[in-house]
């Protein structure tokens, strides 16, 4: 674990420790309001929720500028909404509506939005792994800029052979890619220790000839200060790093899920150290955040959201033969 | 007009884009050093030292990594080495290339071309001798050139590389190394629009790739009998001329389908359902297809000719559908 947590925290203004914790206090309100909406049947298909693990994508995707690319799972709400994301659009989305970003067409799971740079949640484990290859190759070897990819990935991806092959590609042409392993302990419903030998997913990295980090996931400045690290170094042209992010689903799979593969009672543990309290003792020990400050920037977000789920439910669907649009930019008249 | 091999346009097609388009760049395996498999891209790593790049043998980002780039703002040109490996990379083509920008609600494009050999070559057996396109055809999202001539694999490639939407090129090995005219002058094929390569007015033969040619052959035997064999290059799967072969087949009344890969729903199955669907009342003999027979393909050479098609099996299927059998001789 890194012991920089602390240290990266005391460097930071008041303002960047108030971003992180707005960061994760919209993503937490989003998902638990995109889950009652679920229940509610409001939302059709699959949900997957980031509560629990929204330290990561504040500690990563707010230190990244807006022509930064990032690649996300289907898990992918927390760093859409971190990346800068309309929730209304996003809640639209959701709802299958013809104003979400994907015009009804992705869903939760396939949630994008390229303007933001933003290159897909993907319904495929592992499956952006290679896509953020392409852009780090995109952007080294060709139009040699100083940009950087944000590669977000589970612990049951580590076990894809895309995640190896795109780990050894982004060391063999030293891309800037910063690759973030969410370690939720969990790959859908098999535990890490039952599909993983090794004690550190980093580890792996050592694998390809660079560096891997592991870090408390639930901590977000130290989630912070590695991810600072991974970016300068990947803006500077010294190539990618893995972080391994440690934290915990402390939901199903996904909204529904029976999750008969663990006890509540590990569950409840892990609420323990759910990563917004945690961050809310240490920024009242650092008189950083005061009760009104706190009360207003949750009532904040719980607006937001209200708003969001106001316009999905106020959108129109689409038309049915949207479905035959968009397939290919210029349409062959191919026989739909 | 230059006579040309097929591997040489090829060449020419990529060097003349990539002159004109600073962000397109060509990646594989021994593509750079060696100048393909083949030797078909001899010479293109000098022109473009930058924009020519070997990379490890890793199908699924080789694949995947078209999304990311073409996203980032490139034109990917990516060679898959042998279309059976193009199996070990297929979750990055067919959920990623094919899907992200319908996915995505129309977002961006994806102006990615992946291209590379196909086909059978003499005893190269199961793992690299397949023809793979009708999956292509089959699943929504990329377009499909197989072009059969030095000319056409120049003009579609061009074409490709100028577009806006993935395109899936299949080069058949046995082509790379046939000499045609190619015309001096830069030009470019639109996609759906198939060639007449022989006029005729008994039976119509759809063809693509390599077997175009032995149609040819095959349509030159049988004219020795006064048989006059329309042959169709469809140049094109995705998307494919349906008006050339519906006109064509209103003219001959027959119908066959010929291709390299296996007959069973072949994508000349999909051309006989079309024509029966919409051209039922022209038609005076059912629909035949010619295609490999249904196993992987064997490496022993007299296994591998009884079970790949070539002119006798076209000569063959004419005849008994025109109910003329061969002439004792």
């Amino acid at each position: 674990m890194l012991n920089a947590g602390m240290t990266a925290g005391e460097r930071l203004d008041q303002a960047r420790l108030l971003q992180l914790y707005e960061t994760m206090v919209r993503i937490r309100v989003f998902e638990q309001r995109a889950e009652q909406l679920f229940l509610e049947k409001k939302i059709p298909g699959f949900i997957h929720l980031y509560i629990g693990e929204e330290a990561i994508a504040a500690g990563v995707i707010t230190q990244l500028r807006k022509d930064d690319y990032l690649t996300s799972t289907h898990r992918g709400h927390g760093h859409m909404l971190a990346k800068g994301a309309d929730p209304r659009w996003m809640m639209a989305e959701l709802f299958g509506k013809a104003a979400g970003y994907c015009k009804g067409k992705g869903g939760s799971m396939h949630i994008m939005d390229f303007s933001l740079g933003v290159l897909g949640a993907n319904g495929e484990v592992a499956g952006g792994i290679p896509i953020a290859a392409g852009a780090g190759m995109a952007i080294r070897m060709i139009k040699r800029t100083d940009q950087v990819v944000a590669c977000f990935f589970g612990d049951g991806a580590t076990n894809r052979g895309a995640f190896h092959e795109g780990l050894n590609w982004a060391a063999v042409y030293r891309l800037p890619i910063v690759f973030v392993a969410e370690h939720n302990c969990y790959a859908s419903t098999m535990s890490t220790p039952e599909s993983v030998t090794v004690k550190d997913l980093a580890s792996r990295a050592q694998g390809y000839g660079f560096e891997g980090v592991s870090v408390d996931g639930n901590d977000v400045l130290e989630v912070y200060e590695a991810a600072r690290q991974a970016i300068d170094k990947a803006r500077a042209g010294g190539g990618p790093t893995l972080i391994e992010a440690k934290t915990y689903r402390l939901k199903g799979h996904y909204v529904g899920d029976p999750q008969k593969y663990r006890d509540a009672a590990e569950i409840e543990a892990r609420w323990e150290r759910e990563p917004i309290g945690r961050f809310e003792h240490i920024l009242a020990e650092r008189q950083a955040l005061t009760p009104d400050e706190q009360a207003q920037i949750w009532s904040r977000a719980e607006a937001e959201v209200a708003r969001a789920v106001e316009f999905a439910e106020a959108s129109p669907y689409p038309e049915s033969r949207e479905a035959l649009a968009a397939l290919f930019v210029v349409d062959t008249g191919y026989d739909y | 007009m230059t006579e040309t091999t097929y591997a040489d346009a090829i060449c020419r097609a990529l060097k003349e884009e990539m002159e004109k388009d600073p962000t397109i760049f060509t990646y594989g395996e021994d593509l750079a050093k060696q100048g393909g498999i083949f030797g078909q891209y001899k010479g293109l790593l000098g022109a473009f030292h930058d924009r020519v790049i070997d990379t490890p043998i890793s199908e699924e980002v080789i694949y995947g990594s078209a999304v990311g780039a073409a996203l980032a703002g490139c034109r990917p040109v990516v060679e898959f080495h042998f279309a059976d490996f193009l199996f070990t990379g297929m979750g990055a083509i067919v959920n990623q290339i094919m899907k992200i920008r319908y996915m995505s609600g129309g977002q961006g494009s994806l102006p990615i071309v992946l291209r590379g050999p196909d086909g059978r070559v003499r005893s190269a057996a199961a793992h690299h001798s397949q023809s793979v396109e009708t999956l292509f055809m089959h699943i929504p999202g990329i377009q499909v050139a197989i072009p059969s001539t030095p000319a056409d694999v120049y003009g579609l490639l061009k074409t490709a590389l100028t577009g806006h939407d993935p395109v899936i090129i299949f080069e058949h090995k046995m082509l790379y190394a046939i000499k045609g005219e190619v015309p001096d002058k830069e030009f470019y094929i639109p996609f759906g629009k198939a060639e007449i390569r022989r006029a005729g007015t008994d039976v119509t033969l759809v063809a693509t790739s390599r077997m175009v040619h032995e149609s040819l052959a095959a349509s030159a035997t049988l004219a020795e009998d006064g048989i006059a064999c329309e042959v169709i290059d469809l140049r094109t799967l995705v998307p494919w001329d349906k008006t050339t072969v519906l006109d064509s087949v209103k003219k001959t009344g027959r119908l066959i389908t010929v291709h390299e890969t296996w007959r069973r729903a072949g994508w000349g199955a999909e051309i006989a359902a079309t024509v029966q669907e919409e051209a039922f009342d022209y038609l005076d003999a059912p629909v035949h297809r010619v295609g490999a027979r249904n196993v992987p393909d064997p490496f022993s050479p007299p296994l591998e000719d009884f079970v790949m098609p070539d002119r006798t099996w076209v000569v063959e299927a004419v005849r008994k559908m025109l109910g003329k059998p061969a002439r004792v001789s």
